[in-house]
């Protein structure tokens, strides 16, 4: 059996799937970032691979844009929790919902 | 009627352009601003120089331009153009300022009876806080004056008409801590905007028909020289123009029925009576009548209209002087009775003896307001002249002054009003109005009653002055009485310009003013009807003088009970005829009404309730929604995530 494109874009979308509903269920905010990483890299895949197919180095060359950008959100992101953590000790997205109504 | 010449046409031949006439009420313009300066700064002292000062400097100029149009021939002027003012195709407004006959007598009145009752002002408004204030306004007032009667056309007399009126209004109320004289302004303020709306509608309908005749312009010279035109391409019209211009004459020159604001606006300093409310401001209306005289005398209805409302304001203002017993009361009345007469002269068409008329009761009703002013001072406010009592004793200035002004105004020959008074009369009696002669003749010796009697009261007799203010009895500085003395010659002799044909150099006024009026034909009348119509305006007033000498001199008490026997006649006079009561149920209960009913229901609960509404609603909407804002960052995930769902299923959709 030949991996076909189409296998990458199935196994990506399975992966951004997972990643949207770790962001969307999880309480943990810590969880919530890797599962958005998830989500990049499964948009990464999708990249890598129609660049492939279109025979692009396009899309190889945005993946590392993303992975860099990723890093730097990781950065700011656990930045942030421990600030948070800092004052409130506790990284649960639900608990920490000041800016409402 | 026959057709009436048409002087003006050929007046405006001859005309001299300089920029000298804009000087004239620049100058008062500038005491005024000096005046704010003063005001603003505490500098009082400044206004005493640059009060009386700057109309001193206008009053030469005056004389200057004068002497300069004696040197042109008959129907010259002098014209300044400013510059531009409105130009709006195909409407073209200048402001520009004219000298002709007309206006040169009026601003040789203005700015020299204004000098003088500035001087007085000094002395009078001595201990006053607000001086500075005073002058401020008061050269401002002659500044607009001026721009009234200097102004070549009808807007620009708009704005000298709307600034006098302010500064009328500023002067009533110049002690405004006190309500009463407050309101009097408001009451002043009021009455004149009715006028005026009438005065600014009558304008556009003139400068309408005027289009029509293809000359889109207000300026007095094309109104005049095309009057005839006018009046024969739409009659009616001009009817209607000179009705609404008269009613915006009866608001400033205080006529029925706009007169009720006058009498109040005695609550002002005495200087200011004199000046505003009786010797210019009040003549205003009778000015702008003869002003467009050549377009009046294209309306008979109109000029009817106009004698009549001017002889039945002089003897209904007159009945409601003969009771009053507050001396500058009498006067207010007075001046009505007195700008009726200007009124019924240029309504029967003799319009230079109504300016005639005008400058003579400049003369002498100036001067006894100040007389009257006089006596308040020395009498430390009280001017009741029943509280009054043998002043001349101690008042001989005053009291020969205010004697000499009421010969004056009773028309005792050889006296100013002699001279007015008679040629109105005459004219009026001429010109076929035997009942408005009568009315006027009725008038004239009622004029001569009430007057003598405020005399007899307040200057002769036994003294009621009461103790403590009789320990205080002075007579004024000179500075208020010399004005006194130059206005009690001006009154004996500024009627021998205009004596009746034939006699000496006969009526040199009514020529020199002929250019610029309109010239009515009269029935001849013969010379002994004229003197016999003399003789017996003459007799109504010595009999007016001597009524009130029996009735308070020789006999005191005749009076009471004359006033005991006809007690409703006296009731009704005392009331002032209940008008200003009437007015109030006419006209103002209705319109307070009116307003409450605008203000409660259509303002409070439709344009509130609406704007109100409006609020509230996206309020409460904004309450429902806005717990979609949780605070949740997953809630938002999740709305981004169904927007991307919903954009790509619309992308797929449409696709």
């Amino acid at each position: 059996m030949t991996v076909s494109v189409e296998h990458y874009l199935v196994l990506a979308a399975l992966l951004f799937a997972i990643g949207c509903a770790g962001v969307l269920l999880r309480r943990n905010m810590i969880v919530i970032l890797m599962s958005v990483e998830l989500m990049l890299n499964a948009v990464n895949i999708t990249f890598v691979a129609l660049a492939r197919q279109t025979l692009s180095m396009a899309g190889q060359t945005i993946v590392f844009f993303v992975m860099t950008v990723a890093a730097a959100e990781v950065a700011v992101g656990l930045a942030i929790f421990l600030a948070i953590y800092a004052q409130r000790r506790t990284v649960n997205a639900d608990e920490i919902s000041l800016l409402r109504w | 009627m026959s057709p009436p010449t048409d002087h003006a046409t050929t007046a405006a031949a001859v005309t001299l352009a300089t920029s000298l006439l804009r000087w004239i009420p620049l100058l008062p313009l500038i005491g005024s601003a000096c005046g704010i300066f003063a005001a603003t700064t505490g500098r009082s002292k400044l206004v005493h120089v640059t009060g009386p000062g700057s109309v001193l400097l206008a009053f030469f100029v005056s004389l200057f331009a004068v002497a300069q149009l004696w040197t042109l021939p008959a129907g010259g002027a002098l014209v300044d153009n400013v510059f531009t003012w409105i130009s709006v195709a195909p409407l073209h407004i200048d402001l520009s300022f004219r000298v002709d006959a007309l206006t040169s007598v009026m601003i040789l009145i203005i700015t020299g009876i204004g000098f003088l009752i500035h001087l007085y002002s000094l002395g009078y408004m001595h201990h006053d806080a607000d001086e500075a204030r005073f002058f401020c306004y008061l050269n401002l007032f002659v500044a607009s004056m001026l721009i009234l009667v200097l102004a070549d056309s009808l807007p620009v007399v708009f704005i000298g008409w709307e600034g006098v009126g302010a500064c009328s209004y500023l002067l009533i109320g110049f002690w405004y801590q006190d309500t009463a004289n407050a309101d009097a302004g408001r009451k002043a303020m009021i009455a004149n905007r009715v006028g005026d709306a009438a005065f600014l509608i009558g304008m556009f309908i003139l400068l309408w028909s005027m289009h029509d005749l293809g000359a889109a312009s207000l300026r007095f010279e094309d109104i005049n020289r095309l009057a005839p035109q006018l009046a024969q391409h739409a009659p009616m019209v001009v009817t209607v123009v000179c009705l609404l211009l008269l009613f915006g004459a009866t608001g400033k020159s205080a006529q029925i029925p706009l007169y009720v604001w006058l009498p109040d606006a005695m609550a002002g300093p005495t200087p200011v009576s004199a000046l505003i409310h009786a010797a210019t401001m009040v003549t205003a209306g009778v000015y702008m009548i003869a002003r467009l005289s050549p377009l009046y005398v294209f309306s008979p209805e109109a000029l009817l209209v106009v004698a009549t409302i001017g002889a039945v304001t002089a003897l209904f203002a007159a009945t409601m002087a003969l009771v009053q017993n507050d001396l500058k009361k009498i006067l207010a009345y007075s001046t009505i009775s007195q700008i009726g007469y200007m009124v019924l002269g240029v309504g029967v068409g003799a319009f230079a003896g109504g300016v005639f008329h005008l400058m003579t009761h400049a003369c002498f009703k100036a001067l006894l307001f100040l007389g009257a002013g006089s006596v308040m001072h020395a009498m430390s406010g009280e001017l009741d002249i029943h509280k009054m009592g043998g002043l001349k004793k101690q008042l001989p200035k005053t009291r020969l002054t205010f004697l000499v002004g009421c010969l004056a105004i009773a028309g005792v020959p050889p006296l100013a009003a002699f001279f007015s008074k008679d040629l109105i009369l005459e004219s009026a009696f001429a010109g076929g109005h035997v009942i408005l002669w009568a009315i006027g003749l009725l008038a004239a010796g009622m004029t001569a009653f009430y007057m003598f009697r405020a005399y007899f009261l307040a200057f002769e007799g036994e003294s009621r002055v009461d103790h403590e203010t009789a320990h205080h009895l002075h007579e004024s500085p000179s500075t208020m009485t010399i004005p006194l003395m130059v206005l009690a010659v001006l009154s004996i002799v500024a009627g021998w310009v205009g004596l009746p044909h034939g006699v000496l150099w006969g009526n040199q006024f009514g020529h020199y003013l002929e250019p610029v009026l309109a010239h009515v034909p009269h029935h001849e009348v013969a010379g002994s009807t004229v003197l016999m119509l003399t003789l017996v305006t003459t007799a109504t007033a010595l009999t007016g003088i001597f009524v009130a000498y029996s009735f308070y001199l020789k006999s005191p008490g005749t009076a009471d009970r004359l006033a005991e026997r006809f007690h409703g006649i006296y009731v009704l006079l005392w009331n002032k005829y209940w008008i200003d009561e009437l007015y109030d149920r006419l006209f103002i209960t209705p319109y307070v009404i009116f307003s409450k009913f605008f203000w409660k229901v259509v303002d409070a609960m439709l344009i509130d309730g609406v704007v109100n509404g409006v609020g509230i609603s996206v309020g409460k909407t904004a309450d429902v929604w806005r717990r979609a804002q949780t605070g949740n960052v997953q809630h938002y995930a999740a709305a981004m995530l169904l927007g991307a769902v919903f954009t790509c299923g619309l992308y797929w959709w449409l696709s």
